[in-house]
């Protein structure tokens, strides 16, 4: 589970609680972590906007993502409905700032705190059912808050959209990609240190014990209805957060921009980076946001031989996406965490694999 | 007040509901004996009016010949499915094989769309269609004819599971697999056989629907539209899906009525379903006529 469990050197076995709850198990993946947080405060100084706006897709998806693999990956209740969240936190970012006049900086973090409102109300069935009908819920749910959007036109602007501000801190405006890169990766930095510490609070174990075994972790006094539904206001408020920095960085918030697909992805970044890992997120998050752009360079390479492609390089892209959902599952149902821990192992014990 | 329409939409909501019906009791056919959640049930349908479509225009085979080929195209199309994607799946948890078929559905969309394009196509006229005077209302025989078609797919499947062996095997496997194992029904096959008559029956209602409408890629909401009524009816039940499929075909018209006459709210036809469905859910989660799941520690 935690970053580096295969590079703790043999031997090193764990003599208190306080040394097997860090976040990171040896100093070296600490001061590995810490370097990549580094390396990419430099990324904007030599990085082209290109290879920086995937990095902020990255970023703003992943944060959603995240939540989503709180609820799906770590507390075991399925979510259909994660764009409607997603969505609801643009929307309200933008809203908060053009109606109220509450100023960006403040208006992100009250746009998470408004789609967490949002994702208690829609998680309450989540006190009463489970598994299946759950998913099918949160499926339902999905549709009525698009459905909202397209109809709400004091929040959403209906049809025509809403606009998104850059955000402004002491005069100085967030409005190139080199300096939203920053708020992003502060951002990304914040909720998946947030949710780290979150996870091995007490807090955080019992919305694990609700997901291996929930009449065991009943027994044992962690209250069912208040985990199940806070672990919906919680993997909203991460939606929120992501949403409303995706609003803020393309500036306009469209209606048509959070359908069933969107969440298809956001569940397809947990299964494919690994459910109920943290840093397995940001993996999947990395893989469904360089997939289209694969398929996109792999459309152009072939264009020459085959012109007509080009029309229809949405559909490839859809296909694509669908694919990868598949393959995954049938071959790789762990994700890519698992999979680097394989790799790890691999040359780890090289050339004597037993 | 105006209840003439109110009249026309409730038979209008009676003739999609049937349709409806078809469709959740191919979902629950799956759902019963494989214990998989059909999420591109709704892709059946697209699948197979597109097939027949192709055949019909691209090919000029006549109706009856090419209709045959496209359910037969649909038997291979099911058994493929499970074999090769399905099958992996046993023993994964709920959310593995729910999105394995999420998978399915937006590979099979894109797919569809790539080959066929996003416009809605007719079919060529196969039927006469003309206007019968049903109870004093103008139907379209179109639609009489789906209707017509959709109680036959019923009866069908209602005496398939009351006396052939193939449909009391499904039936068995669905009580207990284990048990039914052990009587030399072959579950395996039977999983097969659960999917290639959910894809044909599905492939049926889609060209159906297909002759009356067109076909486009608005075909595969019916998988999604098919959960509010599976959800009422019940999960596991045959009779709720048919039931259920009514009552959300009428309730759906009724809503649009109601709010084009007092509401003004828009769009209630789409979105009336879904807000049922959560108030089922919230109230009678096991539907009409689901098996009330109990569990032992």
């Amino acid at each position: 589970m935690s970053l580096g469990s295969s590079m703790r050197p043999c031997g090193d076995f764990r003599t208190s609680y306080a040394s097997d709850m860090t976040i990171f198990a040896t100093p070296v993946t600490r001061y590995l972590a810490l370097a990549l947080i580094g390396l990419l405060l430099l990324v904007p100084l030599f990085g082209s906007p290109y290879m920086l706006n995937l990095l902020i897709q990255i970023g703003y998806y992943g944060i959603a993502a995240l939540g989503l693999n709180l609820v799906v990956g770590f507390t075991g209740q399925i979510s259909l409905g994660h764009s409607a969240f997603f969505g609801f936190g643009a929307f309200a970012s933008a809203w908060l700032n053009n109606s109220l006049g509450v100023p960006v900086f403040f208006a992100i973090p009250l746009a998470g705190i408004m789609a967490m409102l949002v994702g208690i109300l829609v998680g309450i069935p989540a006190g009463r059912i489970k598994g299946l009908y759950l998913a099918i819920a949160t499926l339902a749910s999905q549709f009525i808050i698009e459905d909202f959007f397209a109809r709400a036109n004091w929040f959403t602007g209906g049809s025509s959209g809403a606009m998104a501000e850059y955000i402004t801190v002491f005069g100085f405006t967030f409005d190139t990609d080199q300096s939203y890169f920053y708020v992003v990766l502060f951002y990304v930095v914040l909720m998946f240190t947030f949710t780290s510490n979150l996870i091995r609070s007490r807090d955080g174990r019992a919305l694990v014990a609700v997901r291996d075994h929930y009449l065991s972790a009943e027994i044992m006094g962690i209250n069912l209805t208040w985990y199940r539904v806070m672990s919906f206001g919680l993997s909203a408020l991460y939606a929120g957060i992501g949403g409303a920095l995706f609003g803020h960085y393309l500036g306009f918030v469209s209606v048509e921009g959070f359908t069933i697909i969107l969440s298809i992805q956001f569940l397809a970044m947990i299964i494919i980076g690994g459910l109920g890992s943290i840093y397995g997120t940001i993996l999947g998050t990395t893989f469904m946001v360089l997939l289209p752009e694969v398929m996109e360079w792999g459309v152009h390479l072939f264009s020459g031989a085959m012109p007509e492609l080009i029309q229809s390089l949405a559909y490839i892209k859809e296909m694509s996406i669908g694919l990868a959902i598949i393959l995954f599952l049938i071959f790789e149902p762990e994700g890519l965490a698992h999979r680097w821990k394989r790799i790890k192992a691999y040359w780890k014990l090289y050339p004597f694999s037993y | 007040m105006n209840t003439e329409l109110l009249l026309q939409l409730v038979v209008n909501g009676l003739i999609v509901g049937t349709l409806y019906g078809v469709v959740a009791m191919c979902f629950v056919l799956i759902y019963k004996s494989t214990k998989v959640v059909n999420f591109a049930q709704g892709e059946f349908l697209l699948i197979g009016a597109w097939t027949c479509w192709w055949l019909l225009v691209k090919f000029e085979l006549p109706f009856w010949f090419g209709f045959p080929l496209t359910l037969a195209f649909m038997v291979v199309f099911g058994i493929a499915l499970q074999v090769i994607v399905l099958r992996p799946m046993i023993g994964e948890p709920i959310i593995s094989v729910i999105m394995v078929t999420i998978g399915l559905s937006m590979f099979f969309q894109a797919l569809m769309g790539l080959l066929f394009g996003h416009e809605t196509k007719s079919y060529p006229q196969v039927f006469d269609t003309a206007s019968v005077d049903v109870l004093g209302m103008q139907v379209q025989s179109a639609y009489i004819l789906s209707m017509v078609v959709s109680i036959l797919i019923m009866i069908a499947f209602y005496y398939f599971f009351k006396y052939s062996k193939t449909g009391l095997a499904m039936r068995a496997t669905a009580f207990d697999q284990q048990v039914a194992q052990s009587l030399g029904i072959s579950v395996k096959s039977v999983f097969a056989a659960a999917w290639a008559i959910s894809a044909v029956v599905s492939a049926l209602a889609g060209i159906v629907i297909g002759m009356v409408n067109g076909v486009s890629s608005a075909l595969s909401f019916f998988g999604i539209k098919v959960f509010p009524v599976v959800i009422l009816g019940g999960l596991d039940s045959i009779v709720g899906s048919v039931v259920g499929g009514l009552i959300i075909g009428v309730l759906e018209n009724v809503a649009e009525f109601v709010d084009s006459q007092w509401l003004h709210i828009g769009n209630l036809y789409v979105i009336a379903p879904f807000y049922a469905l959560v108030i089922i859910l919230m109230i009678k989660p096991y539907g009409l006529f689901g098996t009330k799941d109990i569990e032992r520690i």
